[in-house]
């Protein structure tokens, strides 16, 4: 195969991939659109192998078909047996083992470079193997993390900082060694050191801003193979590496702004550790707690609902059974929709994926800012295991946690019910100024089991 | 105009290219967006094919292979996840 019609080929896989991000546009198109991305990949993987490059054609066959069937028998069953609610962890996962992947193709390159290398292709070697080696430590701790094999807090020893900064200070020095005189125990020191940089990094990340920190890496694996592909002279790995560096650069931008924090703050937060401020009031106050039948005649007489589904929701499985509510209120004349917010669950747009694992259509979901609006003309918010999404101390308690976090204004319902397991403050750690309001009215217990009571009671009715 | 600068060419209207489609992506859609995203940057398995092919040395090889495993789990599995997720986004029947 010549070089123009193996780079035509990879023209048209590059074409698949924006395809299948492109087709993301709308629930409709998305499955089509994934499908020729995968189409594009299994040629791009299918054609390597007719391509004789300068260094003749390709050798070692029996390995590599060993290892492509291998990873396929790793990947595929992880892949098919993953709950909906573990799909943070599976990306961080996939993404770990990408970098990793990433580096290892680099100091492979770094090897075989010689001494007639540009300057160009060394640095972008050396680029790929220290942001490789650090998206693969720092997803497998994220992984660790969100399967909750380690503590979800964050981790921070004394003087933590100055060991991540002289890391980063040995980063950089050492990879300017290796950029100018080479050396391969020097490159050997510089993966380590990336791979220790990784560590440190995600550690002082708290569980709820793991998922920024996954975003963040999945655009830096993206731009590693972009840089390979530089060094490989392979239009396919450029512009597929580019695009989800573009891609994951929108959504831990998305992702900041929807939990109101910079990804600075967030990233370093934990070293610059503040007392928690604001709705600190833990004083016992008296709440209004209601039965499943108060619930069920509160709904009944409705004329419009609103559902505010959280991660508590997904923990307690309890999407079918809201999804069994919402049908027969919407049977009863009831208007229902369900207000989601954009970090509902544990990353980005999983509340909608939870949602639809249990059928529910996805014209109901409507997003924080359309339905924000509908607020005061809503008989009953119902908010199901979630708490900061809705906590008003984001809007009148400077220097909460969660200050300047948009939220879904459920204050203006005329009526809010919580379904939650007790009164423990969300994951931010803050007192919820709501749970004591008048119009609020608490059901206590598993959201699963709550909710199968108010379906019975509903019935009844 | 050389080969590097064509490259470099590339990456830029690429840049563009990325911002301007995954704006678009609807935020039902951003898990999926994520997987996908991540299913894409397992094409490294090509460059992990070339490496390996390529190696002479058992050192190189070792890498090369291992390379190969991590990025087949790496776009196998992102493609395979990521059609299971979108199948269940049906609307109404």
């Amino acid at each position: 195969m010549s070089r123009n019609l193996y780079d035509l080929l990879g023209l048209v896989s590059s074409v698949a991939f924006i395809l299948a991000l492109k087709g993301l546009s709308s629930p409709k198109s998305a499955r089509r659109g994934n499908m020729i991305g995968a189409i594009g990949a299994g040629v791009a993987t299918f054609v390597v192998f007719f391509y004789k490059g300068d260094e003749g054609s390709l050798h070692n066959l029996p390995w590599i078909f060993g290892a492509l069937l291998l990873g396929s028998a790793f990947g595929v069953p992880a892949a098919r047996k993953v709950q909906m609610t573990q799909m943070p962890q599976m990306v961080a996962l996939f993404n770990g083992v990408g970098g990793g992947a990433a580096a290892l193709v680099a100091i492979v390159e770094y090897l075989n470079l010689g001494d007639s290398a540009s300057t160009l292709a060394v640095i972008a070697t050396v680029f790929t193997v220290v942001v490789g080696c650090i998206s693969f430590s720092g997803s497998i701790i994220t992984f660790l993390k969100l399967q909750e094999l380690m503590t979800t807090r964050p981790v921070v020893f004394p003087g933590g900082r100055f060991v991540i900064g002289g890391t980063l200070v040995g980063i950089f020095v050492n990879a300017g060694f290796v950029i100018a005189n080479g050396g391969n125990t020097l490159l050997e020191l510089l993966a380590g050191l990336s791979l220790l940089f990784g560590v440190l990094f995600v550690l002082p990340v708290g569980g709820a801003d793991v998922p920024i920190v996954i975003s963040l890496l999945n655009a830096f694996t993206g731009l590693t193979v972009a840089a390979s592909g530089y060094v490989l002279q392979n239009i396919l790995l450029i512009v597929a590496g580019t695009l989800v560096g573009a891609s994951g650069t929108i959504l831990t931008r998305l992702m900041a702004v929807a939990m109101g924090r910079s990804v600075m703050g967030t990233l370093f937060g934990a070293f610059t550790a503040k007392a928690v401020a604001g709705g600190g009031a833990q004083e016992e106050r008296p709440v209004r707690s209601g039965s499943p039948d108060d619930v069920a005649i509160l709904l009944n007489y409705a004329r419009r609902v609103v559902i505010v589904p959280g991660y508590g929701l997904a923990v307690a499985q309890a999407q079918h059974t809201i999804r069994e509510m919402a049908d027969l209120l919407t049977a009863k004349g009831i208007d229902v929709a369900y207000g989601i917010h954009p970090v509902a669950g544990r990353m980005p747009g999983h509340m909608n994926v939870l949602l639809a694992e249990a059928n529910v259509p996805y014209e109901q979901l409507s997003e924080m800012e359309e339905v924000n609006p509908t607020f005061a003309q809503t008989d009953v918010a119902l908010v199901v295991g979630a708490n900061d999404v809705v906590n008003p101390a984001a809007k009148t308690t400077p220097g909460a946690p969660i200050y300047g976090m948009p939220i879904l204004d459920v204050d203006q319902a005329a009526n809010i019910i919580f379904l939650k397991r007790s009164m423990r403050p969300g994951f931010a750690g803050i007192e919820n100024e709501l749970l004591y309001d008048p119009k609020t009215t608490l059901l206590f217990g598993d959201a699963k089991a709550s909710l199968t009571k108010v379906v019975s009671a509903l019935k009844a009715l | 105009m050389s080969n590097g600068l064509a490259l470099l060419a590339i990456f830029t209207l690429a840049v563009f290219v990325g911002f301007e489609v995954v704006s678009k992506v609807s935020t039902t859609l951003h898990t999926p967006l994520m997987s996908g995203a991540n299913a894409i940057h397992g094409i490294i398995l090509v460059g992990a094919i070339i490496v390996a092919g390529h190696a002479d040395g058992g050192l190189q090889l070792i890498l090369g292979v291992l390379a190969v495993v991590l990025a087949t789990i790496n776009m196998i599995g992102g493609f395979v996840v990521t059609d299971r997720m979108l199948e269940m986004f049906k609307g109404k029947k």
